[in-house]
């Protein structure tokens, strides 16, 4: 499967290449939208709970505290949503070609998630343009920040295989994982701070492994500190779980894969 | 045995359906659930191809010869059996898949390239074969939505052939774009062919089959149903297409001594009795004919039940299969009506020989209408056979003789 993928390595470059000008060829500003809709929905988040429901974050007494913290969550959400969603659709969506070209199917979800980490990159960049203008200078953490791509693309690509596969057999998967990720992404510390959470329901942070990954980002970015190593130790096992799961499961069903297509 | 570069060996294909998708997961661990119902696309079909060889499968809709195509190109993988390929296989299943809209026709190259596994070193060197054969002009820079569909399959159809294969498979493609391309991409074809390339090919379009392919398999319900020589097959198709409305229907072919494949098919409701080929004058059976003879197709036919409506029809065919010419009554309006039991009618049509040297066959058709599909009472493919030769006229070459006189003048 891997030696495959290598032969194919001119394929999946060039694909990811082609998704990321195909997405926006006709738009003006193109490429820029891919970084403008995370940060237009931080902006909204940003203004509607700080300033009209004034959210303060526990721990940074500076005004410009929240939206940063919000960036940082946000950063890492997308990167992760959009990993598993693309994972999700992608073999019904090269349906066509799959049907009718044989090619390594693996080189699919692959070029999804390349694209992904590409404009998870351009992101980042976009982020540090609105944090300088924050004041806020960059630190050694950031350097950590691979660590999480590694961990939350894991992650979302074990799962968003594995959803896939079970998708083109029963499209029901697909609905239930978008008002799955809803409660997902509300049940995880992203515009508003662990500390906020009521005691009795910390244990539910626990058993969320993106609570730690998202963990990350916000640790670097806002308070340009190290990861707790040990708590992320039950995530990482997860995800490399989950991603050594949806090539196995891939392996048994790519037979039928097509069949069903 | 020549070469062989694909081995097909005892191929089904089954698609199941299990009670709960579930069950269905639980199989790929282990689980032994039968399923709920199962349906084979193709089964037990074996067959091996060599190299410069082309075979065409036939069939109708639903026969099984998408899903084999698929199974050889390995999109689909079989329940049962192998398939062993020598080499590369190229794969015209759908022309244009893996395209971009918003890339233009060189980006598609590269990214439709890509997918069927070529590098972009590769590509890059295949690239000025591909823009000259395609002949796109200026548009090959231009983005792919701005392409007629006729300039959609030119770029495709370059690319899908632009690396000589093994075995190339072509689906029903060679239909679109303008006549001149398809004269193009089937010369491609057959110049691939005498380079040794193997040919799988599916056509609806008889003709296309006579003239590329040494080999004919026809499937029907998944399975093979018969294998042979394109004349002899694609005859028998024809009268098995007729077969679905008429549920009494006689399928009978022989091979004649000169190497014609004669098929005869129909209800013989009318049928005929005596069929011959005559000089105009002297009323003599005629064997072997003179470019210009004048002849006398003579048919006597007899019906057996009451007809309401009969019309004949004549095609006059070449040694390749090739019609040369053909019509029937009802296109001349002499639909003859009210036949009784027993009535018998006899048909003479009178003709120059106008034909070049070779050997000709007359295939006879009896029906109600302009198609054999409504009602075939008998059909008889190569009822007649015979030679033409030139034994007073100027040496000429095709199958037809034009009444035609060079008029040379020096001008200088």
């Amino acid at each position: 499967m891997f030696e495959a993928l290598w032969r194919y390595r001119y394929f999946v470059l060039a694909s990811i290449a082609g998704e990321l000008r195909g997405r926006f060829a006709r738009s003006r500003l193109g490429l820029l939208w891919s970084i403008l809709h995370p940060l237009a929905q931080a902006a909204i988040f940003a203004l509607v709970l700080a300033e009209v429901l004034g959210a303060k974050l526990g721990g940074v007494e500076d005004k410009t505290a929240y939206p940063v913290y919000l960036l940082a969550g946000m950063a890492a959400w997308t990167l992760f949503s959009e990993i598993l969603n693309r994972c999700l659709s992608v073999f019904i969506e090269y349906s066509g070609t799959l049907k009718k070209i044989a090619f390594p199917r693996i080189c699919l979800p692959v070029i999804v998630w390349g694209s992904a980490l590409l404009n998870h990159v351009f992101l980042l960049a976009a982020i540090v343009v609105v944090f300088l203008f924050f004041g806020y200078i960059p630190g050694a953490a950031w350097l950590v920040l691979p660590l999480g791509i590694v961990l939350i693309s894991l992650f979302a690509f074990g799962l968003g295989v594995m959803l896939g596969i079970f998708n083109v057999f029963s499209r029901d998967i697909g609905q239930i994982l978008t008002v799955a990720l809803q409660l997902w992404f509300w049940v995880t510390p992203i515009v508003y701070p662990q500390t906020v959470v009521p005691e009795h329901l910390r244990w539910l942070l626990h058993l969320n492994p993106m609570v730690s990954l998202v963990g990350i980002y916000q640790d670097a970015l806002v308070f340009n500190r190290m990861p707790d190593l040990a708590p992320l130790l039950l995530p990482t096992v997860i995800a490399l779980g989950l991603f050594s799961l949806s090539f196995l499961l891939f392996k048994r069903a790519s037979p039928e894969l097509v069949d069903v297509l | 045995m020549i070469h062989e570069v694909l081995r097909i060996d005892q191929v089904g294909k089954r698609y199941a359906t299990y009670p709960s998708n579930l069950a269905r997961f639980a199989t790929w661990f282990g689980a032994k659930i039968s399923p709920l119902s199962e349906f084979w696309a193709v089964r037990d079909i074996s067959f091996s191809l060599g190299k410069g060889e082309a075979l065409a499968l036939i069939g109708q809709n639903g026969a099984g010869k998408s899903t084999l195509l698929k199974l050889i190109t390995g999109t689909v993988r079989p329940t049962t059996g192998s398939i062993a390929v020598q080499g590369r296989i190229s794969a015209i299943l759908e022309l244009g898949l893996g395209f971009n809209p918003e890339f233009t026709g060189r980006q598609n190259v590269y990214q439709a390239g890509g997918l069927m596994g070529f590098s972009r070193e590769q590509l890059t060197k295949m690239m000025p074969e591909i823009e000259d054969f395609a002949e796109l002009g200026e548009f090959f820079d231009k983005p792919l939505r701005v392409y007629s569909s006729g300039m959609h399959a030119r770029l495709a159809f370059s690319l899908a052939t632009a690396a000589r294969p093994d075995v190339l498979i072509v689906d029903e493609v060679l239909s679109v774009g303008d006549s001149y391309f398809q004269h193009k991409s089937f010369d491609k074809i057959r110049r691939f062919k005498e380079e040794g390339v193997a040919i799988l090919f599916v056509s609806h379009s008889m003709n296309d089959v006579r003239a590329l392919c040494d080999r004919v398999i026809l499937l029907d319900h998944g399975s093979v149903q018969k294998d042979g020589s394109p004349d002899e097959i694609v005859d028998y198709y024809n009268a098995l297409i007729a077969e679905k409305d008429n549920a009494r229907m006689l399928i009978e072919q022989k091979r004649g001594e000169s190497g014609w494949q004669y098929t005869r098919s129909g209800t013989l409701e009318i049928a005929a009795r005596r069929i011959e080929l005559v000089d105009a004058e002297t009323q003599e059976p005629v064997a072997t004919a003179r470019v210009g003879q004048k002849l006398l197709l003579r048919l006597v036919a007899k019906a057996e039940a009451n007809i309401p409506q009969l019309v004949l029809g004549f095609m006059l065919r070449d040694r390749t299969g090739h019609v040369v010419w053909g019509t029937n009554t009802w296109h001349t309006e002499q639909v003859q009506r009210e036949i009784r039991k027993n009535d018998e009618i006899e048909f003479v049509l009178s003709f120059t020989c106008n034909l070049g040297p070779g050997s000709y066959s007359f295939s006879p058709a009896l029906t109600s209408t302009d198609t054999h599909l409504t009602d075939n009472y008998e059909w008889q493919d190569n009822a007649i056979v015979f030679n033409v030769v030139n034994a007073d006229r100027t040496f000429f070459i095709g199958t037809s003789h034009l009444p035609a006189e060079f008029s040379i003048r020096r001008l200088a």
